[in-house]
């Protein structure tokens, strides 16, 4: 069993160093670098999914939160926005805060009485009309500060890697909110709900200009690693190109990308070790024993609901920070490109397939799905070469089918995860008993 | 006097009207997920996209139509085409039951298993729509555009608010209204109707009284069919055809069914109404409305709305979670939690 499993990364490295004699090194590293994320992503769902048996459809919000960590982290602040409406944001921030306080109390406090969702609507009412007061002026003010490169407020100016523990919390805190609603009842509505709030996010991140420029795109992210240019222009880099007869320009992107993987492989391999930790301690058994029948835990004691909230933060945590380190690499935060097909249902097929209920397997489903995604593009469309290579060159079908050689991969993936659902349930690597 | 009418004119133009119309398209579409959940007792995420393939089939049977100089008169010819399109669409879910949903009927999968396989024929029906007709948006509206045209309106009214009625917003109305009452009486009149009810209630009770279960799968997944098909041509005549809007409906459509109570024809109906008109009067701004109303000298300094319509989704996603934080079973009880 063991030697399988070690033969399916083997495959997959030797795949990666194919594509790197193949086309490039550079092409080679990047596909590894998303590889990598994609795996800390789908041990998330893994935690969720496979530990707990919970269905998260709104993987894309969880993982746009850890996008945002980034840019507010890491963007130094834009200080006349700040002077322009920093403060009614601020204040409309705690008035939110106390509306919602004010709501739970108002809901709490007046149990039984008839007027209660009156009374609570009431409060939300104020709750929100108080704050569009403060808001509204506030962000209109900050978005007209110099509206073609900033008109947004900027972020802290701190070093992006940790964005990444904060992405984490932002996803968490999403995540408690909505499972704090929606857990305890049939597994569907946590699906529905997960969907929606996913969609909700990244609204917002695409409308509230005042806070991510939307659409605009912030872009130029400071990197963890150093620039190709300077790498180019300092000594003991030219010296080690030297030494290994490498030319300084390509050399330099390697370097790079290299330097992305080994934060990326840090993080990745210390998610993995607690994750095998958590399954294989108690806590762990009682997940399990959790998933498998909750009846049975529930007679034992266990207190179903929270520990499957527990769960769920924690595998939204690990998306979070996965969803960091994306946009830490992409550079930028753009908004537009958060699609539920690339940043849900992928990572869903990512699960499946590698195994749930086992870590290594979503690792190497996450490699391995990754890796496919990318490189079904070329392949596709040298299928669609083939099949149309008799047709006449003008063809409007030949033309209408090679362009459409890029939806293909959306059914592959759809008919991939029905086969793997059905065929081989438990997965490439599945779970030990 | 004159101000109120002309008031309650705007809001009927801009709020009541497309919300009607905009319901209905709700209604069906949370009629087919409501059927599928009590009958086969799962929540069909590919929905959204069986709507997006159903338009397609008709606006593809309509542009052959149009082709050989067939129309309907001052109605659409995407109404002939429907027919035929409601075949199509029906083979294509018969065959996805065939091949997908039946192996875990068989295994008695869990719930989430079904969800998770609906998921895959969600990707496999996307992918045959962008196949076929490209992802960019596609009109295929024909026929009149009004009913009434807000300047007969305002010239047989004297009024300076006009109401507009969209023939697709009438169509919409009209043809809810006849599916709906189809559908009741199949439901509760006919012999497959009451077994397919009965099944719903009690699976085993069913069987044991000699209900072929297949026949009730295979008239289910019919029935779905042709509303994902209805609902998805209402929706692409009032708007227009796009494939990944028809996903992003799925939101509003499982909250109108929850609001509802899944499993519950009759909730179904409500909840799509009551999801849209929230959705339409929270995104509606109400500054022209106000000033009809407030005093002469009064000027709103915004344009007095809730929330922009960038967050509609936003609008079904709160009803929603408020519906599973206060009434789980939803406004009529259903199948739920």
């Amino acid at each position: 069993m063991f030697n399988r499993n070690v033969l399916y990364f083997a495959i997959m490295l030797g795949l990666i160093v194919l594509v790197g004699q193949t086309q490039s090194w550079n092409v080679a590293l990047t596909i590894t670098n998303l590889c990598i994320i994609s795996a800390v992503m789908a041990l998330g769902v893994n935690i969720q999914w496979g530990y707990a048996g919970l269905f998260n459809v709104g993987i894309m919000g969880f993982a746009a939160m850890g996008g945002l960590a980034a840019m507010i982290i890491s963007v130094s602040p834009v200080q006349e926005a700040w002077s322009a409406g920093g403060v009614g944001v601020l204040v409309s921030l705690v008035l939110a805060a106390i509306t919602i306080v004010a709501a739970v109390f108002t809901y709490r406090a007046l149990e039984g009485k008839s007027f209660r969702l009156l009374a609570l609507f009431i409060v939300v009412l104020a709750g929100s009309w108080a704050v569009r007061a403060f808001l509204d002026p506030a962000t209109a003010a900050i978005e007209k500060v110099n509206p073609a490169s900033t008109g947004y407020l900027g972020g802290l100016g701190l070093p992006i890697i940790l964005a990444w523990p904060v992405g984490g919390i932002f996803a968490g805190a999403a995540a408690w909110v909505v499972g704090k609603i929606t857990l305890g009842l049939r597994a569907d509505y946590l699906a529905i709900a997960t969907l929606g709030i996913s969609e909700i996010i990244v609204a917002v991140l695409k409308h509230e200009d005042w806070l991510t420029r939307g659409v605009k795109n912030v872009t130029g992210l400071p990197r963890p690693v150093p620039y190709e240019v300077d790498l180019q222009q300092t000594q003991w880099f030219l010296d080690l190109c030297a030494q290994l007869g490498a030319n300084p320009v390509t050399f330099s992107s390697i370097f790079v990308k290299l330097c992305y993987m080994v934060l990326f492989a840090s993080v990745l391999l210390i998610i993995l070790w607690f994750s095998e930790k958590a399954l294989r301690s108690p806590w762990g058994r009682m997940m399990r024993a959790i998933r498998d029948n909750e009846v049975s835990a529930s007679a034992m004691g266990k207190n179903i609901k929270s520990r499957h909230l527990q769960v769920f933060v924690l595998g939204s945590i690990v998306v979070g920070i996965a969803g960091a380190m994306l946009t830490t690499l992409d550079g930028q935060l753009t908004p537009s490109t958060y699609q539920p097909l690339r940043f849900t249902f992928l990572i869903w097929v990512m699960v499946i397939v590698g195994g749930s209920g086992n870590n290594w397997g979503a690792v190497l489903g996450g490699f391995v799905i990754w890796f496919f995604w990318i490189e079904a593009e070329p392949l596709g469309l040298w299928l669609m070469e083939l099949i149309t290579s008799g047709m006449a060159e003008d063809s409007a079908l030949r033309a209408h089918l090679i362009e459409s050689a890029a939806h293909m991969r959306l059914m592959t993936m759809g008919i991939i995860l029905l086969l793997a659902l059905r065929f081989s349930p438990r997965g490439l690597i599945p779970e030990r008993n | 006097m004159d101000n109120i009418l002309n008031a309650l004119a705007l809001m009927a133009n801009f709020v009541f009207v497309p919300a009607i119309a905009y319901g209905s398209q709700l209604a069906l579409g949370a009629l087919g997920v409501t059927i599928v959940f009590g009958i086969l007792r799962f929540s069909n995420f590919a929905h959204g996209d069986t709507m997006a393939l159903g338009t397609m089939c008709t606006i593809l049977i309509t542009w052959w139509f149009q082709s050989m100089g067939i129309s309907f008169g001052p109605l659409p010819t995407a109404l002939l085409a429907l027919p035929f399109a409601i075949v199509i669409c029906s083979a294509f879910v018969l065959v996805s039951d065939r091949v997908v949903y039946r192996f875990y009927r068989k295994q008695k999968a869990d719930p989430v298993i079904y969800l998770i396989a609906s998921v895959g024929v969600m990707f496999v029906f996307n992918g045959i729509v962008r196949f076929i007709i490209g992802p960019d948006d596609q009109n295929f509206a024909d026929g009149e555009r009004f009913i009434i045209k807000a300047r007969e309106f305002k010239r047989l009214t004297g009024l300076s608010e006009g109401i507009s009625i969209k023939v697709s917003q009438g169509i919409t109305v009209v043809t809810m209204i006849v599916v709906v009452a189809l559908l009741f009486w199949f439901l509760n009149k006919t012999r497959t109707g009451k077994s397919m009810r009965a099944y719903s209630d009690n699976e085993d009770l069913a069987l044991l009284s000699g209900i072929n279960p297949d026949k009730v799968v295979a008239v289910t997944w019919i029935i779905a069919a042709a509303l994902a098909t209805i609902a998805g041509t209402l929706y692409g005549l009032d708007k227009s055809f796009k494939p990944f809007t028809y996903f992003q409906l799925l939101l509003p459509i499982f909250a109108a069914a929850i609001v509802g109570g899944l499993g519950n024809p009759l909730g179904a109906i409500a909840g799509g109404f009551v999801i849209a008109f929230s959705e339409i009067l929270v995104t509606y701004a109400y500054k022209k409305f106000a000033g009809y109303l407030m005093p002469e000298d009064w000027k709103a300094d915004g344009l007095i709305q809730l929330l922009s319509t960038d967050y509609k989704f936003a609008v079904s996603f709160v009803i929603l979670l408020l519906v599973l934080l206060f009434r789980p079973t939803g406004i009529f009880k259903g199948t739920g939690v």
